[in-house]
């Protein structure tokens, strides 16, 4: 049977990208960033799965204004990294499980989660800075070391789903890999955040005590964390902190006694404070 | 109907209503994401800006580069980012420009530590309605 053993969460700032890609991470602005993922990077290494489910949001990229599905799920062969504007980025192709992306897109609709089937679609920094943060430098013309089933988010478009739809939504995508009849280790990321706000006259904001809590409350108090409504997390965390309502998927697909074991949290990325946590289940 | 998240100083919550005022806006900037709109917009740029029915407020705010205002007529950031990068702009530009900062007065507050909370949750902290 396929199964959950840990869930990861971190920010997805696309300068991160950017400085992977232009090989600045040594320099003292970027070092304190990567430094909190070298244990990632060994962890991974010795626990690399076979699929991630990696929840992010699109950036406008795959969805413009004409179409925003709150849950979209990939369900193509592969997806290549997007054009955001300055040419895609050059990280390998995207590979999917097909068969474990359509059984989980079967189950979830028939647990009463109307997913959006996407059976084309190219993928932004939301999700490749992630992998890219977990497994280090890897090219064009090089593999990701697993296969990965994107779910993107609406957070751009006020509402985005509630903390609470999206907890619910996780154990749901639980119960659908468990039935899966194929012997797989399944990791679910949770990507976005963490405080920050890219607009407007309160741009720059950073709340790290807010973002110090959410993290205790996640790991320690999943179902308080799911509650906190979408205002707080505009008001505290800046207009586009509501992405971190995509860690609840994370949280959700785990056991309520998972263990947290890692946590890194710097300031700044660009305009963002960067989060992260790695939770095993036990 | 009351909007809780109205309340907020210095920011605007991207909900249906102003996703239905900017559409056009956010579309043609959306549009420069691709090299085919920014070769179309560059060979001509008022007959582009023509081809999208926005208002002409926003028109003008487009050719001002006037990224507040974009903002104030519907506009979101995440799709006006991508005029900003036609004009070789990046978010921290953006939004070092969009505070009245500067790009080196802004990265320095985010250097050390970001615009603090205090002061900054209700828009009667800043005087606003």
């Amino acid at each position: 049977m396929a199964r959950i053993t840990a869930g990861v969460s971190c920010s997805h700032v696309p300068a991160i990208g950017v400085a992977m890609d232009t090989g600045i991470t040594d320099q003292p602005y970027w070092k304190p960033c990567f430094d909190g993922f070298v244990k990632s990077r060994e962890w991974m290494k010795e626990n690399t799965p076979d699929v991630i489910f990696l929840v992010y949001n699109d950036h406008c990229t795959a969805f413009d204004a004409s179409c925003i599905p709150t849950f979209a799920l990939g369900c193509a062969a592969e997806f290549q990294p997007a054009d955001e504007g300055w040419g895609p980025r050059p990280v390998p192709v995207v590979k999917n499980h097909q068969k474990l992306a359509s059984h989980i897109a079967q189950s979830l609709i028939l647990d009463e989660f109307d997913m959006t089937i996407m059976n084309e679609m190219d993928v932004d920094h939301g999700l490749t800075v992630p992998l890219s943060l977990m497994f280090g430098e890897h090219g064009v013309d090089d593999e990701w070391p697993c296969q990965v089933i994107p779910l993107a988010v609406n957070v751009v478009q006020y509402p985005a789903p509630t903390g609470n739809r999206c907890y619910n939504l996780g154990k749901a995508v639980a119960r659908a890999v468990e039935s899966y009849d194929e012997d797989l280790n399944v990791m679910v990321f949770g990507t976005g955040g963490m405080s920050h706000q890219l607009q407007y006259k309160r741009a720059g904001l950073i709340n790290p005590e807010w973002d110090k809590r959410f993290l205790d409350m996640l790991v320690n108090d999943p179902v308080a964390a799911s509650q906190i409504p979408h205002v707080e997390y505009l008001r505290e965390a800046g207009s586009e902190g509501v992405e971190m309502v995509m860690w609840h998927v994370m949280r959700g697909a785990l056991k309520e006694t998972a263990k947290e074991v890692h946590r890194h949290y710097h300031v700044p990325a660009s305009n963002t404070a960067v989060g992260h946590l790695i939770l095993e289940n036990v | 109907m009351k909007k809780d998240y109205e309340d907020i100083p210095g920011t605007f919550v991207f909900d249906a209503d102003r996703s239905r005022e900017g559409y056009h806006l956010n579309q043609f900037c959306i549009s420069l994401g691709k090299q085919k709109g920014r070769d179309a917009y560059t060979a001509d740029p008022e007959a582009y800006l023509a081809s999208f029915p926005m208002t002409e407020d926003q028109r003008q705010a487009v050719r001002d580069q006037n990224w507040n205002r974009m903002l104030e007529l519907g506009g979101n950031v995440y799709y006006t980012a991508k005029l900003a990068a036609y004009h070789g702009i990046n978010f921290q530009g953006l939004a070092g420009l969009m505070t009245g900062m500067g790009r080196e007065e802004y990265r320095d507050m985010m250097l050390n530590g970001g615009r603090s909370i205090e002061g900054n949750r209700y828009k009667s902290e800043w005087g606003e309605e």
